[in-house]
């Protein structure tokens, strides 16, 4: 099947070429960082997590939000979801790839990165954590393959998938409770060490990742003769409805914990929230993002709940509301404000560097690049079968 | 002899199953004896215990003369790099003031010559130390005798220890160290970049028998000694005098105890 990604008309080269261009500059990037240490990012002693983390955390959600569609369709037999699925299984293995190679540009000596494998530690989250990731990753591969696979041949697919389609529906949910479980388990880190932390990170990841899938669906209708949500079948506006509830709950979540730590008086607990909302000590820099994201997570609920939802443009604009309300939740505020303050009550900020940016972009243009690819193999077999 | 594509396959799958499955028989004795090495060997003069504990005297530190000669005492033996900038900092031990050093328990009544106390800070090698749990690859590993220890080799430097330590005792080699050591003491490794560290209790002088350097240095200021043992000084100490530890509430049972008022020992 891999062949249908190798021919293409222009436009599909050019973007192509765009992305190894970008993975180019991320490279070079990387080589940096690689021989200087990293150093080279806005992490300090204070806070010795920032973006790449950042975006293992969330993109692990958006991995895990492929359950959304793949609950329903295989377990309750909900039809619409049919043309769909694919296109979040495919997503499901992007984002996970993406969420490796952040871990990998992340550590300080790459080339001993195996350890984890040869000295496993039965006692560590991250040992886990690279277990149902991995896991994750070839689940998908082998559901999404194999049933594409057999769509093209026109034939059913095989039995022994289903079992293993039936399983990834539990795995999901793994991937994003254990990734939750490295911080939620950390004494002294307040703003992390948090019973509902895995609720949240499920709550904005059934929201983040769908928004993202609706909207990849509506740029592969644009560019392709295929549509995921043919004409009265509705697809979107279900998925809509998972989307809705689920950032209902993940906004409902951060006002519980707000609430918890504010009217318990607990200085450690409302310490990082301050910094994220109002600034600590005159340190501010994360306010303006802040504030961003919880405008545009009201928006993003607004217009998806009320008739708004079913307007065309509307409709794409609470999808991006939601998902960059995820993301600067998730994506920056969440690991930056949990090092505030640090262990000495002091603030210490942190700025992503120029090198650092490169590198994150690096990475997504390699997730885009095997998005594309898969897609690119997906909407052929589709298209091919419709004819 | 000719063979079919089926027959090349099953054979050639055969082949490599048995080769890989040599090399993971091999890789594990090599596995158990790596496991083996890793333990200090416990040579005969060694200092042993079974609680290393550290008793601070808040009153033999005085001046800023004491501090220097404590941190630098350690700097000079264990190689720790001077970048010159909070950002990449490397320190095992080092002196903070009362009011950050005990954050948390803010008294604002307090007179700022009180909140501005110079207190001694390093590892508190807890007895449930949350970086080990966290560590992926046991490059940092609690020994029998109670001290937190730290392998340079084998960590990744993923930094899970660092935001695991709930009191910023571990430093994370953003660059690269050695040209920032003043003077390379051939005795201790030098770091690569990428790693994590931070105090080991000496672990490498007391196993020659000798106390940590810091302890050395510190004219009686630091009390260095095995806190199972009734009859040992820091016992004494921690048993009648009033002590107090760093963020107790958290349930790592610090090992670095601080003792309030000072004057005689037992």
């Amino acid at each position: 099947m891999f062949e249908k990604a190798l021919t293409g008309s222009k436009k599909y080269w050019a973007w192509i070429i765009f992305l190894l261009v970008v993975i180019a500059v991320g490279f070079m990037a990387y080589l940096r960082q690689y021989n200087y240490g990293l150093g080279l990012t806005g992490m300090s002693r204070d806070v010795s997590w920032g973006l790449y983390i950042a975006q293992f955390t969330f993109l692990v959600g958006v991995a895990a939000s492929a359950v959304m569609l793949v609950t329903p369709y295989y377990l309750h037999d909900f039809k619409k979801f049919g043309k769909m699925v694919i296109l979040g299984e495919f997503l499901a293995i992007s984002a996970v790839i993406m969420c490796i190679l952040f871990i990998f540009v992340d550590v300080g000596q790459p080339m001993r990165i195996l350890n984890v494998l040869l000295y496993p530690q039965l006692h560590s989250v991250m040992f886990y954590d690279m277990c149902v990731l991995v896991g994750y990753l070839v689940i998908n591969f082998v559901v999404g393959w194999t049933t594409l696979g057999a769509e093209r041949k026109g034939i059913p697919a095989p039995k022994w998938v289903r079992p293993i389609i039936i399983l990834s529906i539990p795995w999901a949910f793994s991937i994003h409770t254990v990734t939750a479980f490295l911080y939620a388990g950390l004494p002294g880190r307040a703003f992390w060490m948090t019973a509902i932390m895995a609720a949240r990170f499920l709550a904005s990841a059934f929201a983040a990742g769908p928004s993202l899938l609706i909207l990849l669906v509506l740029i592969v209708r644009k560019v392709s003769k295929f549509d995921a949500d043919p004409p009265g079948v509705g697809a979107i506006q279900s998925l809509v409805k998972i989307i809705r509830y689920a950032m209902i709950a993940n906004v409902f979540f951060y006002i519980c914990e707000v609430f918890t730590a504010f009217y318990s008086n607990v200085p450690e607990e409302m310490a990082p929230f301050k910094y994220a909302f109002v600034g600590l000590d005159g340190h501010a820099s994360l306010v303006p993002f802040m504030w961003t994201a919880t405008i545009l997570a009201f928006l993003g609920i607004a217009l998806l709940v009320l008739p708004t939802r079913k307007n065309k443009v509307l409709l794409p604009i609470a999808l991006l509301s939601v998902f960059f309300a995820n993301w600067i939740d998730k994506g920056i505020v969440l690991i930056i404000a949990g090092f505030v303050p640090n262990s000495f009550g002091r603030v210490t900020e942190y700025f992503p560097t120029m090198n650092e940016i490169s590198i994150v972009v690096g990475v997504y243009a390699i997730g885009i690049l095997i998005l594309t690819i898969l897609y690119k193999v997906a909407v052929s077999v589709r298209t091919q079968n419709d004819q | 002899m000719s063979i079919n594509r089926r027959q090349f396959l099953r054979r050639a799958g055969m082949v490599t199953a048995l080769g890989l499955g040599g090399s993971f028989v091999i890789t594990g004795f090599r596995g158990k004896k790596v496991e083996a090495a890793s333990e200090y060997e416990t040579s005969k003069q060694g200092l042993k215990a079974k609680h290393w504990t550290m008793v601070v005297d808040m009153s033999k530190f005085k001046t800023e003369e004491d501090f220097k000669r404590v941190t630098e005492s350690c700097v000079s033996i264990h190689n720790i790099p001077d970048f010159g900038n909070p950002k990449d900092e490397v320190k095992w031990i080092w002196k903070d003031d009362y009011e950050h050093t005990f954050s948390g328990g803010e008294n604002e009544y307090l007179t700022e010559e009180f909140k501005k106390l110079p207190f001694t800070i390093m590892c508190n090698h807890c007895e449930h130390p949350p970086c080990v749990k966290a560590c992926p690859t046991g490059a940092t590993f609690k020994r029998e005798d109670g001290i937190v220890a730290m392998d340079f080799h084998r960590c990744i430097g993923c930094r899970f220890c660092m935001g695991a330590c709930p009191f910023g005792a571990r430093s994370f080699n953003y660059r690269d160290p050695r040209p920032f050591i003043k003077k390379i003491d051939p005795d201790f490794p030098t770091r690569t970049p990428g790693v994590v560290e931070k105090c080991v209790f000496c672990v490498e002088r007391l196993a020659d028998g000798l106390m940590p350097a810091c302890v050395e240095a510190s004219n009686g200021g630091l009390i260095f000694g095995d806190l199972d043992d009734p009859n040992s000084e820091v016992r004494k100490i921690i048993s009648t005098k009033y002590t107090i530890r760093r963020k107790v509430e958290l349930g790592t049972q610090p090992s670095v105890y601080y003792l309030i008022g000072g004057g005689e020992h037992v």
